[in-house]
């Protein structure tokens, strides 16, 4: 059968959830990343771990994605792509960078940061918790925001008219530089 | 297994990334679904209105969608943040890293540090209502499968961050 196999909300699909979560958790403390002072890193030059491992994963589970397609043993259409709302992601983004370099987590490194003993990484979970709390019943003023510019679950290939395999050959050009340029900005004296 | 007796160093950056597709495809091939975190704060926000004032949170368009069967408390995300703080937990103390500690630059007091926490947490809480994902299910998730709004999202972040980071000196360096 072709793959995704699973696609309830029963026990089943919760402890794929568990261990799912427990191998997610177990790589990003392996990377440093349940770590504030070295994610921050990043955004002074020092560091670059957060570029070099958020790119890693992203043309692993790219490329594998890719090839088990078209291999025929996983259906790219019955995967869930996150819908695309062009203005509320970008102020979004934006303003969650703030965040980020202000707690020095994201979410889910903050449960990381939070879990191996850190006081400010569970500073940040309670911060995170408020922030979705007070914006989820306070929701009525940005609805109009919210649902602006909606674009479904699209794609780069489809937005910007080239195939699949091109655009995924070149975000893996473009993670091979940003190595050599991190690595060098790294050695510098 | 014997936790080290002192720290041991982390893992290469690119090892441990490509590990962390590994996972993520897996959870893409096995539920047809990626990882996540903000929404199991949104879930357990929702979860927790409706036990207070349950009228209020049905009639809250936001969190509507989390009270839908199966329930706030049987949401795919809520589990897997679950295990992502199991994982962690047992990953620093294997390594020798689980220990009491309040990170900081070194002329940042721990008082001061933890503020900032909560208010940076607090502001990544808002976007990520906004922007539907956080660096979990839109930049790694989304990135991978090449969406718009994702690869937008994760330029727009970088840029936030790049931008502040030079008004937060004393909280790092």
């Amino acid at each position: 059968m072709t793959a995704p196999w699973i696609d309830d909300t029963g026990s089943a699909a919760l402890a794929i959830a568990v261990g799912v979560g427990v191998a997610f958790g177990a790589a990003l403390e392996r990377a440093g990343l349940g770590s504030a002072r070295k994610l921050v890193g990043q955004f002074y030059g020092t560091d670059f771990t957060v570029l070099k491992v958020m790119l890693s994963a992203i043309v692993t589970a790219m490329l594998g994605a890719f090839w088990l397609t078209q291999l025929g043993v996983l259906d790219l259409a019955r995967v869930e792509v996150p819908e695309t709302w062009l203005v509320p992601q970008l102020v979004g983004g934006a303003v969650f960078g703030v965040g980020m370099a202000m707690a020095g987590l994201c979410p889910g490194t903050s449960c990381v940061a939070a879990a191996s003993g850190r006081g400010d990484g569970a500073s940040v979970l309670l911060g995170i918790f408020a922030g979705v709390l007070a914006t989820g019943l306070g929701f009525a003023p940005l609805r109009a925001l919210y649902d602006s510019t909606p674009r479904g679950p699209l794609i780069l290939p489809a937005w910007l008219g080239v195939p699949y395999g091109v655009v995924v050959l070149a975000i893996v050009a473009l993670a091979l530089v940003a190595f050599r340029v991190a690595e060098r900005i790294e050695a510098r004296p | 297994m014997i936790p080290a007796a002192r720290p041991r160093p982390y893992a290469d950056p690119y090892v441990a990334g490509a590990c962390l597709g590994v996972v993520l495809l897996a959870a893409l091939v096995i539920t047809g679904r990626g990882l996540g975190a903000s929404g199991a704060f949104a879930t357990t926000a929702a979860g927790l209105t409706h036990a207070i004032a349950p009228g209020h949170a049905d009639g809250n368009p936001y969190f509507a969608r989390y009270l839908a069967a199966p329930g706030p408390w049987r949401d795919w995300l809520l589990f897997e943040l679950g295990g992502v703080a199991l994982g962690g937990a047992l990953s620093a103390w294997a390594a020798g890293r689980l220990r009491g500690a309040v990170e900081r630059g070194p002329r940042a007091r721990p008082p001061a540090r933890l503020i900032v926490a909560f208010a940076g947490g607090a502001i990544m809480g808002f976007a990520a209502v906004l922007a539907r994902g956080c660096t979990s299910g839109l930049v790694l998730t989304g990135g991978a499968l090449l969406g718009v709004g994702a690869w937008l999202f994760m330029l727009a972040a970088f840029a936030g961050a790049y931008a502040a980071a030079p008004l937060l000196r004393r909280m790092w360096r």
